[in-house]
């Protein structure tokens, strides 16, 4: 597989290391002076940990691209044909 | 069988060769087949199952029977197609499969036993009583069935690897490859064109027939030429392009000395990744053949073979030959042979349809129509052929077409499933191709040499307007576009009679033994996908997977189960093409390279000073450093540990992970990284800092050191390095990337060494420029930056992992062996000694700290005694799921330790603990031992472990149980600090 770095062009899959479903990005928020053990927090964190889909089809997941600009994307793949549609900085998506 | 004509062979000389130890010659532009053939050699090895006589059954990559062994020694490789292994000079081969000899194979009783052997037969054969299987049922069946063996040495060949990358690969230089290639050679495009013979041009050089007026092999020679003139074209023979994988990257093998035997200067073959933005698969057709009985004899081959070894080698494989076809393409092997002056004895069209040639020049030969051979004679080599109509003719080469399979492979290897054409009978490439391949020629069913020429060109034509790469690339060559109708025909329904019936077979897959009524077997026993018929029979499996015989399988398949073949389908087509060596994979990656090795700064005065080595991941560490006059490990270690306890110990602790953190965010990021708070932390001080997972459990730990507001350094585990970063960077960049910090791995830039002991102080004091380095000024958990040995840059930290007093002090890496050097030569009055990692581990044993073996991703921060290190007034990663009820409650096994009550026995790792009085299984496991060690200081084995309650239990005894190696004693809880627990030495 090749990815398209937006930075840095097609890159071969063996420099990335894959992490996993995008939504780790959309970490739970943590209100000031919370209770780490309410149950609300908890479950929140469990689903956002545990809890992913599995399409067949297109997945937004994270690659880090270890063994060049230590970057993490936000690579969009087809899981049935790894066909990759968006290449996108993680820290991109975040910001915006 | 002789040579009748140059064909494309260097006559004028020769090459000597041995096969089973006989001499023969054969000529530049051979093939071992070719040669063997010419010299008349026919019958090659011995079948899989039945150990029936073979030949040679085609002429290029799908041959299944003539596989031989090549070489000697350690460089003896089995399994070599003879079809395909080009002739050298002093080339030894040898046949395969028999005991006692080729012509009288002991083996051969096998066949007679054939009613009793068929599909399966040994899973029903087989079944009792059950404990023979293993011991003597499947020994005795491994060592009759089989192909060749390996020499059971290393391979002493060199291989390696590469990456190769184009606008436009071409796979395959038959007409479709070359008219392909020409065309885009003319575009100036960047293009790789790969073909797997020593010999590019296909069917170009096996055919009597003609392109833009010259003879076919001569347009190949020349096209092949123009397109070596060109810089923008990349030509490699000898090259099998193996697989299709991903985002238009194939696998190539390119084969360097195959050819020519041994060489030292060489890597023997190369393993090419190709990149290509656009792909043409031009990689022909593979002849079939039918199934009738006995059909497997010395002799039978394939009819377009018997045109390749007539037209390219100048050899006629038989004097008398008789062609048996279902299609056109067949009769041109007879005219081709008459024109050659070999006598051709029959020509079996198994349709009743006039012949598509003009048969004025076939002589003698009998010209059967509607006819099917029912049965063949000759032991070692055939003699004849008998038709159902009674007629027998005699012959010893009987050359059979079935028709041609399009070599749909690559194109199936990203899902692509091939659909079936009625009009010549075979699948072709459909669905899903592997991205930007475009397929042409036979392998897309253009069967006729002028259609093949033309999808060549057209193929190039398409590839480049995808590239949007604009150019005149010309006409395509012509040719005529012969006839080639097929009615296909796949087995002969005969039923012999009495006796004979049941050793009447037809073969479908002559490499594994399947015989039509194999197939018709596995229907019967239920299996009647085409997957399940593949696993029951064997059809298709092997180093030939199936090339001549899956088609033909799965039309008497079809025809058994009622379904058209369209509807059952072929079975899944994956790389590779051909088989690869696994040697090829790993190219220079063997041996020391296997993968890198991380060596410390110290290595080299480490090596000097005669310290053993061990690997901790990729680093190779000291593990200790013997004296003269110490005889075991556990003494040097034992002395190395006293030594730094009542002296002072120095050891190269480099191989820990540091992060460099910085920005006006640091400390509020570390406190959100780590469990516990950083951004109280003073500058100038050091702090252990826990880091857990998301999901609550402990990930890591190691120290935070302040230089200033905005810099801190940060540590973690040599194992967990290249992990923690890879999360820090997660953190930063996924999570809050509005803060501002930034991380930099700097393990390789500092070199780092564990001063440890009463004296460290001292040393330390000689070591460094201006720095006050008293109890006072630089207590306890305090950190500099500072300067040593005038001038050089340094940083200090007063941390303790032995226990005793101690520091650890870094320079920039190129200062590492001199400092170790320098420490060791200057502290030698007070007695300073290097340690290795065993020592090492020994006092943190001693001192009951955690490291991998404890951190096993399974612990809490609670489980490790550091549950109060988890802040309760913020989040950081880890904190909320750590609440969770089973990483919370109060029976989760606790980390304590043990000491024997034996005070002389040897305590293990991995033994499990169990309360008196209850048996020793799984319902009563309360814990493990994660670490042991000899304390040379308590004189006695001490232990780590995990044990349930373990903090509520000390002084008790329990049962510490090793099942497997049968030993049990006992132990008594004591806290998981065995020395100095007030921490009175490290604070001196």
């Amino acid at each position: 597989m090749q990815i398209p770095h937006p930075l840095l062009g097609l890159r071969d899959a063996s420099e990335f290391v894959y992490l996993g479903d995008a939504s780790l990005l959309q970490r739970p928020e943590v209100p000031e002076g919370a209770d780490m053990g309410d149950s609300v927090l908890l479950d929140a964190f469990h689903e956002y940990l545990h809890l992913r889909d599995n399409p067949a089809g297109e997945h937004r997941e994270l690659w880090f691209h270890e063994q060049g600009d230590r970057s993490w994307l936000v690579v969009t793949r087809n899981t049935t044909t790894h066909e990759i549609t968006d290449c996108v900085l993680a820290r991109d998506l975040v910001s915006r | 069988m002789k040579r009748v004509s140059d064909g494309l062979v260097d006559r004028s000389r020769d090459l000597n060769f041995s096969f089973d130890g006989k001499q023969f010659a054969g000529h530049p532009g051979d093939t071992l087949a070719s040669a063997l053939l010419a010299n008349g050699q026919t019958l090659v090895g011995r079948s899989f199952k039945y150990h029936r006589p073979r030949g040679i059954f085609s002429a290029g990559v799908e041959e299944p029977n003539a596989l031989v062994e090549i070489g000697r020694g350690a460089r003896l490789d089995p399994n070599v197609r003879a079809t395909v292994q080009e002739l050298y000079d002093g080339l030894s081969a040898g046949s395969q499969n028999w005991r006692g000899s080729l012509r009288h194979d002991l083996m051969a009783v096998n066949d007679l036993a054939a009613p009793l052997l068929a599909a399966g037969f040994y899973y029903k054969t087989f079944m009792w009583p059950k404990a023979f299987w293993e011991k003597l049922y499947e020994p005795l069946i491994r060592h009759s069935a089989g192909l060749g063996k390996l020499s059971m040495q290393p391979d002493p060949d060199a291989y390696d690897t590469g990456y190769l990358f184009a606008d436009l690969l071409i796979i395959g230089t038959g007409p479709a490859g070359l008219a392909a290639a020409l065309a885009a050679g003319r575009s100036g495009a960047r293009v790789i064109v790969c073909e797997e013979d020593f010999l590019m041009g296909g069917r170009l050089n096996s055919e009597q027939q003609h392109v833009d007026g010259v003879a076919s092999s001569t347009w190949a020679a020349n096209t092949v030429a123009e397109l070596k003139a060109m810089s923008n074209v990349r030509v490699m023979t000898r090259t099998s392009v193996f697989g299709a994988y991903d985002h238009g990257v194939f696998g190539a093998l390119e084969r360097i000395t195959d050819h020519v035997g041994h060489q030292d200067q060489s890597a023997r073959q190369i393993m090419w990744r190709i990149r290509a933005r656009r792909s043409i698969l031009a990689a022909g057709a593979t002849e079939r053949h039918i199934a009738y009985p006995d059909n497997d004899r010395p002799g039978i081959m394939l009819a377009g073979a018997v045109r390749t070894y007539l037209n390219r080698y100048g050899v006629a494989p038989g004097e008398q030959i008789a062609v048996y076809t279902n299609n056109d393409d067949g009769w041109r092997t007879a005219i081709d042979l008459a024109a050659a002056n070999v006598e051709v004895t029959a020509v079996i069209d198994t349709r009743d349809t006039p012949p598509p040639v003009d048969t004025s020049g076939l002589g003698n030969a009998v010209l059967v129509r509607g006819a099917n051979i029912v049965k063949t004679t000759g032991r070692h080599a055939l003699t004849s052929v008998t038709l159902d109509t009674g007629v027998t003719v005699p012959s010893d080469c009987l050359a059979v077409s079935g028709g041609w399979n399009p070599n749909v492979h690559l194109s199936c290897h990203q899902r692509g499933r091939p659909a079936w054409r009625e009009d010549i009978a075979s699948f072709v490439p459909a669905g899903d191709l592997p991205v930007g391949m475009g397929i042409a020629g036979a392998a897309n069913g253009e069967l006729s040499l002028g259609a093949a020429l033309r999808s060549g060109h057209d193929a190039t034509a398409q590839a480049l307007a995808a590239l949007s790469h604009g150019a005149d690339i010309g006409q395509p060559p012509q040719a005529v576009d012969e006839a080639c109708e097929i009615t296909p025909c796949w087995h002969v329904a005969h039923e012999a009679k009495g006796l004979r019936k049941a050793w009447s077979r037809s073969w479908v897959d002559l490499q594994n033994d399947v015989t039509s009524k194999d197939v018709t077997l596995s229907v019967q026993e239920g299996f009647t996908a085409v997957e399940h018929v593949k696993r029951y029979t064997t059809l298709g499996m092997a180093t030939d997977q199936g090339k001549t015989s899956n088609v033909l399988g799965l039309a008497i398949l079809a025809e058994a189960t009622g379904q058209s073949i369209p509807d059952t389908g072929t079975t899944i087509f994956r790389p590779p093409w051909t088989p690869v060596p696994i040697a090829a994979f790993a190219g220079a990656s063997r041996g020391e390279a296997f993968r890198p090795v991380r060596h410390t700064p110290s290595h080299a005065w480490a090596e000097s000073q005669g310290a053993t080595f061990t690997e901790s991941g990729l680093w190779l560490r000291a593990q200790w450093f013997a004296k003269p006059g110490e005889s075991t490990w556990r003494e040097t270690v034992d002395r190395e540990v006293e030594q730094t306890r009542s002296g002072v110990g120095v050891c190269d602790v480099t191989t820990l992970g540091k992060i460099d953190v910085q920005g006006n965010d640091a400390a509020a990021f570390l406190d959100r990284v780590y469990a516990n708070t950083f951004s109280t932390l003073a500058v100038g001080k050091v702090r252990y800092g826990l880091m857990l997972r998301e999901d609550g459990f402990a990930m890591d730990d190691g120290t935070a050191a302040r230089f200033s507001d905005t810099h801190y350094v940060v540590t973690t585990t040599t194992a967990n390095a290249v992990g923690v970063f890879r999360h820090m960077e997660f953190c930063r960049q996924c999570l809050w990337p509005g803060m501002d910090v930034h991380l930099v791995s700097t393990t390789e830039a500092w070199a780092q060494f564990a001063i440890a002991g009463p004296h460290s102080r001292e040393l330390v004091s000689r070591l460094v420029d201006e720095l006050d380095v008293s109890n006072e000024a630089f207590p306890f958990m305090a950190c500099a930056e500072t300067t040593i040995c005038n001038g050089v840059p340094a940083r200090l930290f007063r941390i303790s992992f032995s226990g005793e007093l101690a520091y650890e002090l870094a320079v920039p890496a190129r200062y590492g062996d001199a400092l170790m050097a320098h420490m060791n030569d200057t502290g030698k009055d007070l007695g300073a000694v290097p340690y290795g990692l065993e020592a090492l581990n020994v006092m943190r044993i001693e001192k009951g700290h955690a490291t991998g073996n404890e951190l096993n991703g399974q612990t809490t921060a609670g489980d490790i005694g550091l549950g109060r290190m988890v802040s309760q007034k913020k989040d950081c990663i880890g904190n909320v799921l750590s609440h969770r009820d089973g990483l919370a409650a109060a029976d989760r096994p606790r980390l304590v330790g043990f000491r024997p009550v034996d005070k002389s026995v040897q305590l293990r790792a991995g033994v499990h603990f169990v309360s008196h009085g209850k048996d020793v299984i799984t319902e009563n496991d309360e814990g493990w031992m994660t670490s042991v060690a000899y304390s040379p200081s308590l004189g006695h084995f001490i232990g780590l472990g995990y044990l349930q309650n373990g903090a509520d239990r000390m002084g008790d005894l329990v049962r510490a149980c090793d099942p497997l190696r049968g030993e049990e004693y006992e132990v008594e809880i004591c806290s998981p600090h065995f020395l100095d627990p007030e921490g009175d030495r490290l604070r001196a």
